[in-house]
């Protein structure tokens, strides 16, 4: 098992390469730069653009650049935001609470609707119920994001007025950042309203955010439940006297889980991708908005150093996921 | 009274109009503590008889029939939950490929101590206990070891072993065993099968034991009935069948074993497959493979009739009673 994991972790350094040299490469691609984003229409004397391009660095050549960025950033050191002069790395933790609890609310929601909708498409196979829940899962699935998201700020929020637009806490809060998750913030700060507002407008956002990975483990639930459904060992375990809720929840379920846990994983990366679109949209002040807004200033350090830590994170919840895989499969634990 | 009798069972698959009868008004009724062999090819409805009776026939198939009794019961008369209850109690079944019956995920004591649960309730301590005891019972080596055991950790007839010892936990009446040992080694298919009828012996249970290999039955049972395409063909106390098969398909059958092919440069078969769906003879169901039909058996439809020795679906049976 030990060396299981450091074999994983030792995959890391080459997908860090690659990942360093994608988005380099990308970033310098669009076109523009900082000092240019930052001068605005106005525009810019050429010496003082010169002056600022060398400051950053950023007349040097692109590989002698990518080195120093490389050799850096595995010291830790992922530099410091061209704009706000923060180091890359504080920022990030600064804002990743917020993407986290969006992320994580997202993926329960998921969850606890996907796997038992998938459960039960599998068990009403080709009736009604089964061919809507996979209907409805399919139009999820299709949803654009950002158009979902809109779609439910119309209905909810403005023509409903049940949820508010945008943030993640009224304006007369102000609780102390403990956690940085304001659900939890929320309480301690033992301000009257302040938890319930916190959901409130948690709320939209995860379900923006958690409808494809809700239609995606409904639909793969279903698929595995089937296949599980007509194994021996269900037909074995029913004909023991057992009960249908224990069968398929005890027998099936377990067994069906197995490859829902590895979409699960997978679902991470769609998470952080989506918290882009949904964090932008609700004016959520995670690490989506904060590197769609890094993109838009050509801040190159804080979308290198953003985009390599999502990574990093993508790599860690599926190096996870493929250690817990073990604990729930019997048959790979003993294998290895 | 015996302790099963099936009445006229019925099972369907597929359209309505133009069923695939798997089993086809079949009557079968098997005594406390006897051994019946239900012998025929693969497709003759044999396993699907099983399964009906257990309760296991999942839509779009379809269960008729005029009773299932059970110990004076009708199975089909009483309520799911109690139906239910029944199962791994008073009726218990193990089945053909005992590397899949096992649920992967739980280890033996798991599926020993789950079943006990179900059944019979107590402490886990206790129930430990019993799982232990059955797996002495069913001679497997090692077995506290083995309590901890996963299935893909078992070899194929130490899972059957597991699979007869969850069949037997809770001392059941009748035990059907679906091809207990066609997916074994040669050389554990003996040893299993002796396994089972010493504790048949030991029990008392009565023992439904559905192979297509005669040779078994011959060894082990004391009635035989032999099935083709869902109907039940011949059927009557083994000694007397073996000596004296009255139908053409029984007797087709023996001479196909090699013990009756001893000389030959190759054994000798029936032509041809069981009939499915869509080409059932209107007539005898054997008649396009019977060496010995003629147009009546073309035409017209047999039905079972009684003779001293038991029953026999045939218009010409071979020995005139």
């Amino acid at each position: 098992m030990i060396s299981f994991i450091l074999r994983r972790l030792g995959v890391l350094i080459p997908t860090f390469l690659g990942i360093t040299v994608l988005v380099f490469a990308l970033i310098h691609l669009i076109p523009g730069d900082p000092v240019e984003a930052m001068s605005g229409e106005r525009g810019m004397e050429p010496a003082r653009y010169a002056a600022l391009m060398t400051e950053f660095g950023l007349d040097r050549p692109l590989p002698v650049q990518y080195i120093d960025y490389v050799f850096k950033a595995a010291k830790g050191d992922l530099g410091n935001s061209i704009v706000t002069q923060e180091p890359v790395l504080r920022e990030f933790l600064d804002r990743f609470p917020a993407t986290f609890e969006l992320s994580l609310c997202a993926m329960l929601f998921a969850v606890c609707l996907g796997i038992p909708a998938g459960v039960i498409a599998a068990l009403k196979r080709n009736t009604p119920i089964d061919y809507g829940v996979m209907g409805v899962s399919l139009t999820g699935y299709s949803m654009p994001i950002f158009w979902w998201a809109l779609l439910l700020i119309l209905f909810f929020s403005v023509h409903l007025g049940w949820t508010p637009v945008s943030g993640r806490l009224a304006i007369e809060f102000d609780p102390a950042r403990v956690t940085g998750l304001m659900l939890i913030d929320s309480i301690l700060s033992g301000e009257e309203g302040a938890f319930l507002s916190a959901v409130s407008h948690l709320i939209l956002p995860t379900i923006a955010l958690g409808t494809i990975p809700l239609a995606t483990l409904a639909r793969m639930t279903r698929s595995a439940m089937l296949e599980v459904l007509g194994e021996d060992y269900v037909r074995a375990a029913r004909a023991r006297g057992l009960s249908p809720l224990r069968v398929v929840v005890r027998h099936a379920l377990r067994n069906a889980l197995i490859p829902v846990i590895t979409v699960i994983g997978l679902q991470v990366g769609t998470l952080l991708a989506g918290a882009i679109l949904t964090e932008t949209i609700f004016s959520w002040p995670g690490i989506g908005k904060w590197m769609v807004e890094a993109i838009h200033r050509r801040d190159y350090p804080v979308v290198q150093g953003g985009i390599l830590l999502s990574a990093t994170l993508v790599i860690v919840v599926n190096l996870l996921v493929d250690v817990l895989y073990g604990v729930i499969n019997p048959r790979i634990r003993h294998a290895r | 009274m015996a302790l099963l009798d099936i009445k006229n069972l019925s099972v369907h698959f597929g359209a309505d109009e133009r069923p695939m009868r798997a089993v086809d008004g079949l009557d079968l009724s098997i005594e406390a503590g006897e051994v019946v062999g239900i012998v025929g090819e693969s497709g003759s409805g044999k396993s699907v008889t099983s399964l009906a009776l257990m309760g296991l026939i999942d839509a779009p198939g379809r269960v008729f029939a005029d009773s299932l009794t059970f110990d004076g019961r009708d199975l089909l008369k009483m309520p799911a939950r109690e139906r239910r209850a029944m199962l791994g109690r008073d009726i218990a079944m193990i089945f053909q490929d005992p590397g899949t019956t096992l649920n992967p995920c739980y280890t033996v004591g798991d599926h020993l101590v789950e079943t006990l649960a179900v059944h019979e309730g107590g402490s886990r301590r206790a129930l430990r206990a019993r799982a232990l005891e059955l797996l002495q019972q069913v001679e497997i080596p090692d077995p506290q070891s083995r309590l901890a055991a996963y299935p893909h950790q078992l070899s194929g007839g130490m899972s059957q072993r597991v699979m007869i010892a969850l069949a037997i936990a809770c001392n059941p009446r009748l035990l059907i065993a679906d091809e207990p040992t066609t997916a074994l080694d040669v050389t554990v298919q003996a040893q299993v099968l002796d396994l089972l009828l010493r504790l048949q012996r030991e029990r008392g249970m009565a023992l439904m034991l559905i192979t297509h290999d005669l040779g078994v039955v011959a060894q082990t049972a004391q009635r035989v009935v032999v099935m083709y395409a869902g109907q039940v063909m011949e059927t009557g106390s083994v000694p007397a069948i073996f000596k004296e098969p009255q139908h053409p398909y029984t007797a087709a059958l023996m001479s196909a074993l090699p013990e009756n092919n001893a000389g030959r440069e190759r054994l000798q078969t029936i032509p041809g497959v069981v009939p499915g769906a869509f080409d059932r003879p209107v007539g005898c169901l054997l008649a396009p493979r019977c060496t010995f039909a003629n147009a009546r058996c073309q035409s017209e439809h047999p039905a079972l009739e009684h003779t001293p020795a038991g029953a026999v679906r045939c218009f010409y049976p071979l020995v005139k009673s």
